[in-house]
């Protein structure tokens, strides 16, 4: 007969365990706490952009009524189809007609804080449709910088009055302004928008995945479907994980150095910053394309070479296409980080003022994150609104690109 | 513009010889009396396509590079550009202002000695696009013309077209190694020179570090290009300052999500973790000079610290290491994951709890790989560059105090090439030997990091 014995512990027992499951709570609060503490540091930096960058989105608008009847000016259907047809506008005094009505309907004071550019949005109405000449058309046009601090209760005193004084009559307003989304950049923070950079990226982008998809694709089906083991498959493969270390600043030096030296006429075009983000990017592509080719069962290259494929068609007919979702999850991840490089780009130059929207490959242009980071260093304060805005639309295309990514990877992955 | 134009032709050409390799191709088949021909049809038309192909893509990455030389010497050897300027800047201004004109690019010239210009280069425009048009065809019609006179009912296309493909894979591979030697090759280049100037030992030894980009580049003072602040300025912030946050932080979230989180808990907290890395570092040095360096000038000032800089390293540093957390994170949870389940259970099978597992056997047994974890993370810290070219200072300052100024590699190589320096300039030519520096120590760090990881895989397996 075997008793039940019930070991005896002593009271320090009890208090050492005690402790020591006191010290495992203690333990596992602290691993929730610090990943407590990183997403709260995330919703912070993300919150803290939303905030600013919702004002972004918006700008300072004044309402001014003009009476074209009165204004004098003539629109030649032919002259609007012209490139410079603003110009001609502005040659018949369009911006002196504009600072005339705006000082009979809000005064001479704010007149005179009716923004430089102000004549650009009429002259722009006026081209899409010369008929409103004949009528008398309202405005909102855009304040001047100092008025529209003002607006937001900062700077000079006058300023702040005179921003008072016609918000209280309601004709000073700040409103969402989609000319941001479609504008380039410019001197002052009220005028600026960021088509011209997310074309930009957009050009680059178009240039990075053609030649580090192709080259990265082919590449990782040489270094897992036939390279022999060799020296020289070391070294590809050594240099290979290197690249995909390197710090991305060595690559615009690269791009400096060689690309430059090359074409120095492309200085910040395009064409010069897709070549060196896709040195960048081609080692991250090759390096997920080697997962996903490692990941397709032999049985599959085995099928098709015993029923008499070639070892090329084996590749490219069978092992390729299964790949494909995985190869595309990687570079869509790849692309991603390049549409948020900024380093590189600023070594080959594509930190030029650039007012106007590219036009091609091989017309100086900027990039989204560059973009950013010129306007970060700008002194006016309307710029850190404008900074935070472009920051939220960058984020937006990274979040779709990403999950693109994901979406790829949940309905293609397949387990063998 | 006119490089468009001639890879469309030569695409055009290439489907052309595809359709017409693949009809003839059919044609033997159909001729022949067993019903089949050596190669499938489709191999005989990429046989032809690539003949056509091939040869006009390198001809017209040849031409583009070279015709821009050719018009602008045909332009100069035009009457009217004997009164422009022998050399320099001036030249090039006027030939780009025509230029610009004649291809439509800009509406006028301003510069009226420019505006003679205009049309020998449309002509020498038109001149060389013709060239190139024609010689397109004529590479295009001969090599594809010769391949398909080779087509025969027993021609081996497939073979042929399996060589290239191979030879077009191995091509491929081998742009990493260019890339890798174009490197090395540029930055060796540039800092052979720099030390041409300055003296090597000068630049590793030397503790004062301010070069005077518009200074008289034959008279460079070697004393100026001391580049110990700067080294330590990197390791200051990417190596200590991130490294104290990055590493606890990375080590615990790895360790709570491997061991403790339930499953459905941490398929949502680790892509949220992962967000921090996706997240542009231009938008993490906006949000440290914006947000976090004032708010340390502030804290800094209320304890009573006179003077600190709005620009800290201390700034810089904390971003960074938020930063790197996901990244020390995925690390450390590899290599905890690669410890034998057999380990963790005998501990936990002796009366261990789990902390103490994880401290105990756990950790000490996964180290290797996280100290290799770490050793590519403190790589990754001293590379980054936007953070500190926006949080951090350009003055270099050797000091132990977070909250002073402090400067590294990175923003000095960002400082120097974006200035208005010329190119022989030893300002300018220093961002190359710092790049370089930097270049082999995040080598040597990712190698040996590298390395251990393998050693450390292999240990348990």
């Amino acid at each position: 007969m075997s008793e039940l014995v019930t070991p005896a512990r002593a009271a320090s027992f009890e208090a050492r365990l005690q402790k020591r499951y006191a010290a495992e709570r203690r333990f596992k609060a602290m691993g929730l706490g610090v990943i407590l503490f990183s997403l709260a540091v995330l919703l912070f930096l993300l919150g803290s952009m939303a905030l600013n960058g919702i004002g972004g989105f918006k700008r300072v608008e004044m309402e001014v009524p003009i009476d074209f009847t009165q204004a004098g000016i003539a629109a030649d259907p032919i002259m609007m189809t012209q490139p410079d047809a603003a110009n001609s506008l502005q040659a018949q005094g369009l911006s002196e007609v504009v600072s005339f009505f705006a000082s009979q309907s809000l005064g001479e004071e704010a007149a005179a804080e009716i923004g430089p550019d102000a004549w650009r949005d009429v002259a722009a109405a006026i081209i899409a449709d010369p008929s409103i000449l004949r009528e008398t058309a309202t405005f909102s046009l855009p304040a001047s910088p100092d008025l529209a601090s003002g607006y937001s209760g900062e700077g000079s005193s006058e300023m702040q009055a005179l921003a008072a004084r016609l918000d209280e009559e309601g004709k000073l307003t700040k409103t969402f302004d989609p000319g941001f989304l479609s504008r380039s950049d410019a001197t002052n923070p009220q005028q600026v928008g960021i088509w011209g950079a997310l074309k930009g990226s957009m050009l680059t982008m178009l240039v990075t995945l053609l030649l580090a998809f192709p080259i990265g694709v082919l590449a990782a089906l040489y270094l897992e479907e036939h390279a022999p083991r060799n020296r020289w498959t070391d070294l590809i493969e050594v240099s290979i994980n290197n690249l995909a270390a390197v710090p991305s600043i060595i690559f615009g030096l690269l791009g400096l150095a060689v690309f430059l030296s090359i074409f120095p006429s492309y200085r910040s075009a395009p064409l010069i910053g897709g070549m060196t983000l896709a040195l960048m990017t081609m080692p991250v592509i090759v390096i997920s394309g080697r997962n996903a080719i490692k990941a397709v069962p032999p049985s599959i290259r085995d099928g098709a070479l015993a029923i008499g494929a070639s070892k090329v068609q084996v590749v490219f007919h069978h092992v390729l296409p299964l790949a494909l979702p995985g190869i595309l999850t990687g570079t869509i991840i790849g692309m991603a980080r390049a549409l948020g490089e900024t380093a590189p780009l600023l070594m080959i130059g594509m930190r030029a003022f650039v007012s106007t929207a590219p036009e091609g490959l091989t017309s100086p242009a900027t990039v989204l994150p560059v973009q950013i980071f010129l306007w970060s260093d700008e002194i006016d304060r309307g710029f850190v609104e404008r900074t935070s805005a472009a920051i939220i639309v960058l984020l937006l295309f990274l979040l779709v690109m990403n999950g693109l990514a994901i979406h790829l990877r949940n309905k293609f992955e397949k387990k063998w | 513009m006119s490089s468009t134009i001639l890879l469309l032709l030569a695409l055009g050409l290439g489907l052309a010889g595809w359709l017409a390799a693949r009809a003839r191709a059919w044609a033997f088949r159909r001729a022949s009396p067993e019903g089949r021909i050596a190669s499938l049809p489709a191999y005989h038309a990429w046989y032809v396509a690539l003949w056509i192909s091939l040869p006009v893509l390198v001809f017209v990455t040849l031409w583009s590079a070279l015709s821009p030389g050719l018009i602008v010497q045909s332009v100069l050897a035009d009457p009217s550009a004997a009164g422009l300027p022998a050399f320099g800047f001036q030249r090039d201004a006027l030939l780009n202002e025509a230029r610009n004109v004649a291809t439509g690019a800009a509406p006028a010239v301003f510069n009226p000695k420019a505006s003679a210009l205009i049309q020998p280069f449309r002509d020498a425009i038109g001149f060389y696009g013709g060239i190139g048009i024609a010689a397109t065809l004529a590479i295009a019609i001969l090599s594809g013309g010769w391949a398909f006179l080779r087509l025969t009912p027993d021609f081996a296309a497939r073979t042929k077209v399996e060589r290239t493909v191979m030879a077009i894979l191995l091509g491929a591979s081998l742009v990493a190694i260019l890339t890798t030697l174009g490197i090395l090759a540029s930055l060796v280049f540039e800092t052979v020179r720099f030390f041409g100037i300055v003296s090597p030992l000068d630049f590793l030894l030397g503790t004062h570090w301010s070069p005077d980009p518009v200074a008289d580049a034959a008279t460079a003072d070697s004393s100026r290009y001391g580049a110990v602040p700067l080294f330590w300025g990197t390791i200051f912030i990417g190596a200590i300052i991130a490294m104290v946050i990055a590493i606890p932080l990375g080590l615990m979230s790895a360790i709570y999500l491997t061991q403790y989180a339930d499953p459905r808990l941490r398929k949502w907290l680790k892509p949220a973790l992962e967000i921090l890395a996706g997240v542009p570092t231009v938008v993490y040095g906006y949000f440290a000079a914006l947000t976090v360096a004032p708010a340390i000038r502030d804290l800094a000032l209320s304890a009573g610290i006179s003077n600190p800089s709005s620009e800290s390293a201390l700034a810089a540093g904390l971003v960074m290491g938020v930063m790197i957390i996901p990244f020390v994170s995925s690390m450390a949870d590899d290599s905890i994951a690669a410890v034998p389940q057999a380990m963790r259970d005998g501990s936990l099978a002796m009366g261990a709890t789990t902390s103490e597992t994880i401290r105990r056997v756990l950790v000490p047994a996964a180290l290797p790989g996280i100290v290799a974890g770490i050793m590519l993370a403190i790589s990754r810290a001293i590379g980054e560059t936007m953070i500190v070219v926006m949080a951090a200072s350009t003055a270099a300052n050797l000091t132990v105090n977070p909250l002073k100024a402090m400067t590294t590699v990175t923003v000095q190589i960002v400082a120097m090439l974006t200035g208005e320096g010329s190119f022989d300039h030893p300002a300018t030519l220093s961002a190359f030997a710092l790049g370089f520096v930097l270049f082999m120590v995040t080598l040597g760090l990712n190698f040996v990091a590298l390395r251990v990881v393998k050693r450390f895989r292999e240990a348990y397996e």
